[in-house]
C-alpha cells in the first residue's frame, strides 16, 4: 500500500500580508484539492502539501514557487490536501485563495 | 439569476442559504479536527472532515446548520464527521435555535471507518430525535448530485420535514448496491431515468417521503427552509403508527413488478407517465388538485 506524500517548501518574499482570517478554497475530491491559507508570524511563507499522488515533488515546487513569485507575500501558511489535481488546477486554487489578500500598509 | 444548489459546494450552500454574512462556523478548517483513520489508510483527509457546522440567521431567526460535502468521499459519514453533527444537535438542545437545518449529501457510512462510522450515524439519529423531542424542528434539504443514501437516508426520514429538488435523490440502498445484490434485471443502476424515477425528488414528493419539492435553486431551498421554521412535527406514538400503516399499505398495494410510473398512477396521479418531463411547480400542482 502506498501512503500519502508530505512535502514542505519555504520561500522568502518581499511583501508583508495584511491581517486576514483563514481562507479555505476547493474540496478534497478526485482531481481537486483544498487550500487553506492562514496568517503566520514569519518572514517567509510556508507551503505544506499532503498528496495522494506520490513522486511529483519537483512539479509541486515549481507550481508553488510560481505562485509565490506572482505575489511575493511573507507571513502565509498555506496547507494543501490534494487528491491528484493537475498543476493548472493547483495554480487556479492558489490564486483563488490569494484573491482577497492585501499587502500590509506600513 | 438563479444559482444551482446542486453545483454549489457545501460551504457555498451554507453562505447562500443563510442571511448574508451571518454564518459562524464551529470547528472550522483551521481547527484541523480531522479523521484519525484516513491518513493511516493512505487516503487524503479534509480539514473539516467533509462537513460544515455552525450557526447563523435565516430571515432574522437564529438557526443551526450543517452541510455535508458530497465531493469529499461521497459525503460519507466518518467518526469525526458524525461527531460534528451530533455536537451540533446537542448544542441545539441547550441554545434552542428556531430550527436545525441539515443540508444532506451522503452515500451513508464512510466505509473506510467501518464501525466508527456506523456508530456515528446511529448517534446522529438519536441526537436528531432528541432535538425533535425538544420541539425544535429539524429540516433536511437534499439537492446534491450524490443524493442522500444509506444511514443518512434514514437520518433524513427521522426529521420533521424533508425538502428536495427533482435532481436530489433519497433512498436506503443506492442503485449500484441494489444491482450488485439483486442483479441487473432487478435494477439497472446505469439507467439514469429509472434511477431518478425510483429515488428522485419527484417520486419522493408524490409518495409522501418528501414534504416540499423545489427547483434546483438555492433561493428556493432558502424559501422552503424559512417556511419550515415554527413547524415542528411532534413525534407521537399515533404519528408513528399512522406511518407504519401507510408503509404497510404501500407494500401491500404495490403493483406487481411495478415501475414508479405505475405506482404514481395507483396514487391517483393524473398523466403519471408525463411526470418525468414536468418541472417542480407542475408536479406540486398534480398533488394540490
Amino acid at each position: 500500500m502506498t501512503g500519502m506524500e508530505s512535502l514542505v517548501y519555504e520561500f522568502a518574499g518581499t511583501r508583508c500580508v495584511a491581517a486576514f482570517a483563514p481562507v479555505l478554497v476547493g474540496v478534497v475530491g478526485s482531481g481537486n484539492l483544498e487550500v487553506l491559507v492562514e496568517p503566520a508570524a514569519a518572514a517567509i511563507s510556508r507551503y505544506s502539501v499532503e498528496t495522494s499522488a506520490r513522486g511529483f515533488g519537483a512539479i509541486w515546487e515549481a507550481v508553488l514557487r510560481d505562485f509565490h513569485e506572482r505575489h511575493h507575500f511573507n507571513g502565509l501558511s498555506v496547507s494543501i490536501n490534494d487528491m491528484g489535481a493537475t498543476p493548472a488546477v493547483v495554480s487556479l486554487r492558489l490564486d483563488q485563495a490569494a484573491a482577497g489578500l492585501k499587502e500590509a500598509t506600513p | 439569476m438563479s444559482t444551482s444548489f446542486a453545483e454549489c459546494s457545501a460551504r457555498e450552500r451554507v453562505a447562500r442559504l443563510l442571511d448574508r454574512e451571518s454564518f459562524e462556523e464551529w470547528l472550522p478548517p483551521s481547527a484541523r479536527v480531522m479523521s484519525p483513520h484516513l491518513a493511516q489508510l493512505g487516503v487524503p483527509s479534509a480539514f473539516d472532515d467533509g462537513v460544515v457546522i455552525g450557526r447563523g440567521r435565516l430571515a432574522g431567526r437564529a438557526v443551526f446548520i450543517a452541510a455535508q460535502e458530497g465531493e469529499f468521499m461521497g459525503g460519507g459519514v466518518g467518526e469525526v464527521h458524525g461527531a460534528k453533527l451530533v455536537g451540533l444537535m446537542q448544542r441545539a438542545l441547550r441554545d434552542r435555535p428556531a430550527a436545525v437545518l441539515l443540508l444532506a449529501e451522503s452515500g451513508g457510512v464512510r466505509l473506510h471507518e467501518a464501525n466508527a462510522g456506523l456508530i456515528a450515524v446511529s448517534e446522529v439519529m438519536r441526537a436528531l430525535l432528541d432535538v425533535r423531542a425538544a420541539g425544535i424542528p429539524v429540516v433536511v434539504l437534499i439537492g446534491g448530485a450524490n443524493g442522500c443514501f444509506g444511514g443518512m437516508g434514514i437520518v433524513a426520514r427521522c426529521a420533521d420535514r424533508v425538502v428536495m429538488s427533482d435532481n436530489g435523490r433519497l433512498a436506503m440502498s443506492g442503485p449500484e448496491v441494489i444491482e450488485a445484490s439483486h442483479g441487473v434485471e432487478e435494477f439497472d443502476s446505469r439507467d439514469r431515468a429509472l434511477v431518478w424515477r425510483t429515488t428522485g425528488g419527484k417520486h419522493r414528493f408524490l409518495s409522501g417521503d418528501c414534504d416540499v419539492l423545489v427547483d434546483d435553486d438555492v433561493q428556493a431551498f432558502r424559501d422552503a427552509a424559512i417556511d419550515a421554521i415554527g413547524h415542528a412535527n411532534a413525534l407521537t406514538l399515533d404519528g408513528l403508527e399512522r406511518e407504519h400503516a401507510l408503509l404497510a399499505a404501500r407494500l401491500r398495494d404495490a403493483p406487481e413488478g411495478a415501475d414508479a410510473v405505475a405506482l404514481w398512477r395507483q396514487l391517483g396521479i393524473r398523466d403519471a407517465e408525463r411526470v418525468p418531463d414536468l418541472d417542480a411547480a407542475e408536479v406540486r400542482a398534480l398533488v394540490a388538485n
